[in-house]
């Protein structure tokens, strides 16, 4: 807004007025989509995001016992008093009327391997028990009926557990453990970091191959007569536009042992044992660069377009080497269209999973396959919530590195 | 033989040659994996594979058989229609609050403009199966889980940034000053809206709404995650018989998917060149 000192006090208030009534009537314009995404989209994620920290299952299972349990001191070498005990002996008993024994020794078993067939059998035992009896002598019937009991590290392992926040899914994600004495250390087999990095070196792979694909592509397209370039742009939009199953569903096709490649390989005599390429890493590799190649040829075209070739032209015409020519002219100034290009792919294929569901076999799966095994099969929610957030936050900072450099303004679809 | 440039070595030429080379083979190897499933659709037998006699063109190697059993098969029949009721109902309410928003953000006196940009790109950005999971968490306490409702927010959100991005670029070029004649000269504000905006970036809107269509379409992972047997849209269906028994209906499928997906494209390469004629003053007074 200009103001001139020549403007009178009034008339600066009013034109601040207009402003000020012109940007209450544009966020009315923008509100009701902000709301809708909130509530659909950006409530949902808050909702991962807490789940990755917050497990409340055990809390609920056995609260009186944590309550009471409250006032021991873990870090001493004595066992919870008689009151817990007795506590945890009655709800441990009630857990096992409600046949919900089974879930409580699933979770703290986690924390404290073998202690599932312990806390089973004991409450088969105590469903015989009478409520009354236990509520005097809980404590001595429990020490009794396995010398577990008296083990101090599953009394520690029961009030870990029964801490409704924990970090514990997020030291699982990065392969580190709480050792007995609560320190962090490292797992015996690294399986999460070792799928982060298969999977970012999957991501960078297909990053490279479309980069390498697309650049001579584009050039050409840049540079043909635009009426050549606009029928071969179709060719480009075509794939971009059709469904991602049906291209993964030709891929299949291709790949698989009595395929479309194998099948002309060997009729053109180049090889005489079909190649096994479906459901393997490079099936996803391959499939993968197929879909991702467009995202990769449009933005590198939109900037190459926009060079002038005379550049390149007046380094040869003074005598400049085709590939120095190349490098010193060319290259440089389509730096932003690769860089753009190559984010643009790193970011959807880290993220990717239904291709490496259908293609990839087991050696080809990438980490959304293991979050939705966690969600759909093993039913570890909260550890699929810890590893969706670690993929979160590493596309996060990716685009912010992509919205400073390129700016998400200026994503261009098509 | 084209006329090369006098400073023009041999190596030039071949290196110009051989990028055009290079080229093509990138163009077939965008093409022919779409190419390749249309034949193989005909097949008269039940594989994913060339036999013998399709190679010789045998006419008895074809058939229209895995079409036939689209239209016999109730699965699919209720997964084409699942997949339209809730691309379109998706569609327009991306449509709707895309476009508002995007008349909004365009504005350069929008406050904390680049931010809002940011949150309401970020179902774009956010791989699906984040998506998914947290809306299966979240859409799960307000019983929205398993419904057509449920399915439809989400590909709704999933779709607005499509519509926010080609509404945005209509709007990039778009004169403030004819709503302030529209509104001096005494117009309404909604009058305004529908006789000199609208008119101005419905391109734009349109390409928007396509966008968001061909997304919600062709999304499974929310569904997988979101939708019960009732709502089983055409990718889903495809996803489950990829994984389960391979069957060549899903190449008739396919194939017809990639019909819808020429014309789509079609459509919006004809909206976008009508727009640019539009912007360089061709098509005036229509």
């Amino acid at each position: 807004m200009e103001t001139s000192s020549s403007l009178s006090v009034e008339e600066i208030l009013s034109s601040k007025r207009v402003l000020k009534r012109k940007k209450r009537l544009l966020l009315l314009f923008t509100t009701p989509l902000l709301i809708f995404v909130f509530i659909t989209f950006i409530a949902p994620i808050a909702t991962m995001l807490y789940r990755s920290v917050y497990h409340p299952t055990v809390s609920q299972l056995i609260p009186l016992s944590l309550s009471q349990m409250k006032n021991w001191d873990e870090t001493q070498s004595a066992l919870p008093d008689g009151m817990v005990l007795r506590e945890f002996s009655l709800e441990l008993r009630s857990l096992a009327e409600q046949r919900l024994s089974g879930k409580l020794a699933e979770e703290i078993n986690r924390l404290k391997p073998g202690s599932s067939s312990l806390i089973k059998s004991t409450a088969r035992k105590l469903r015989k028990q009478k409520p009354e009896q236990l509520q005097l002598t809980g404590d001595q019937f429990l020490l009794a009926s396995h010398k577990k009991w008296q083990d101090i590290e599953l009394w520690r392992a029961i009030k870990r557990a029964g801490q409704p926040f924990t970090d514990s899914y997020y030291l699982t994600t990065l392969d580190l453990t709480r050792n007995s004495a609560g320190e962090i250390e490292q797992r015996d087999t690294q399986i999460y970091l070792k799928l982060y990095w298969k999977s970012l070196k999957i991501a960078l792979i297909i990053t490279l191959l479309t980069a390498i694909f697309a650049y001579p592509l584009a050039y050409y397209l840049a540079t043909a007569p635009s009426k050549i370039a606009n029928r071969l742009m179709v060719l480009v939009l075509l794939p971009f536009w059709t469904s991602l199953l049906v291209r993964t569903t030709s891929w299949i096709a291709i790949l698989q042992t009595n395929g479309v490649l194998n099948s002309s390989l060997q009729a053109l005599g180049i090889i005489d044992q079909p190649f096994e390429l479906l459901y393997t890493e490079y099936a996803t590799i391959i499939a993968m660069t197929h879909i991702l190649l467009p995202f990769m040829i449009l933005p590198l075209y939109s900037v190459m377009k926009n060079i002038d070739p005379s550049y390149l032209r007046a380094a040869l015409s003074l005598g400049a080497r085709p590939i120095p020519a190349f490098f010193k002219i060319y290259l440089p100034m389509t730096v932003p269209g690769v860089s753009a290009g190559a984010l643009l792919v790193f970011i959807i294929s880290i993220g990717y999973y239904i291709t490496p569901a259908i293609v990839g076999g087991t050696e080809g799966q990438m980490i959304s396959n293991i979050i939705a095994f966690h969600m759909q099969s093993s039913n570890n929610w909260e550890l699929a919530a810890a590893l969706g957030s670690l993929l979160l936050a590493l596309i996060l900072a990716l685009y912010w590195v992509y919205d400073r450099y390129v700016g998400v303004n200026n994503i261009k679809l098509g | 033989m084209r006329n090369y440039p006098k400073y023009f070595t041999f190596w030039h030429i071949v290196a110009h040659y051989g990028l055009r080379v290079c080229s093509l083979l990138v163009l077939a190897f965008l093409m022919l994996p779409i190419i390749v499933i249309i034949p193989l659709s005909f097949n008269v037998e039940p594989f994913f594979s060339f036999t013998e006699g399709m190679l010789a063109l045998d006419p008895e190697a074809y058939s229209l058989k895995w079409y036939a059993e689209i239209w016999n098969d109730d699965k699919w029949l209720l997964a084409i229609k699942n997949s339209f009721i809730i691309g379109i109902f998706a569609t327009l309410i991306a449509t709707v609050l895309g476009t508002l928003a995007a008349i909004g953000l365009s504005n350069p006196a929008m406050p904390w403009q680049k931010l809002w940009m940011a949150i309401l790109l970020s179902p774009m950005i956010v791989p699906l199966i984040i998506t998914a999971a947290g809306m299966y968490f979240f859409y799960s306490q307000l019983n929205l889980a398993g419904s057509f409702l449920g399915v439809i927010l989400a590909h709704a959100a999933l779709g607005t940034p499509f519509v926010l991005i080609t509404v945005n670029a209509a709007l990039s070029g778009f004169d403030y000053s004819l709503v302030n004649a529209s509104l001096g000269l005494g117009a309404r504000p909604t009058m305004t809206f529908f006789k000199v905006i609208m008119p101005l970036i419905r391109p734009g809107v349109i390409s928007g709404a396509l966008f968001a269509f061909i997304t919600s379409f062709d999304e499974v992972v929310v569904v997988l995650f979101l939708a019960g047997p009732e709502q089983r849209t055409i990718p889903r269906q495809m996803f489950s018989g990829l994984r389960e028994q391979i069957n060549p209906t899903i190449l008739a499928v396919a194939t017809l998917l990639i019909i819808i997906s020429a014309m789509l494209l079609f459509t919006i390469e004809y909206l976008r060149a009508r727009s640019e004629r539009i912007q360089s003053g061709e098509l005036d007074g229509e």
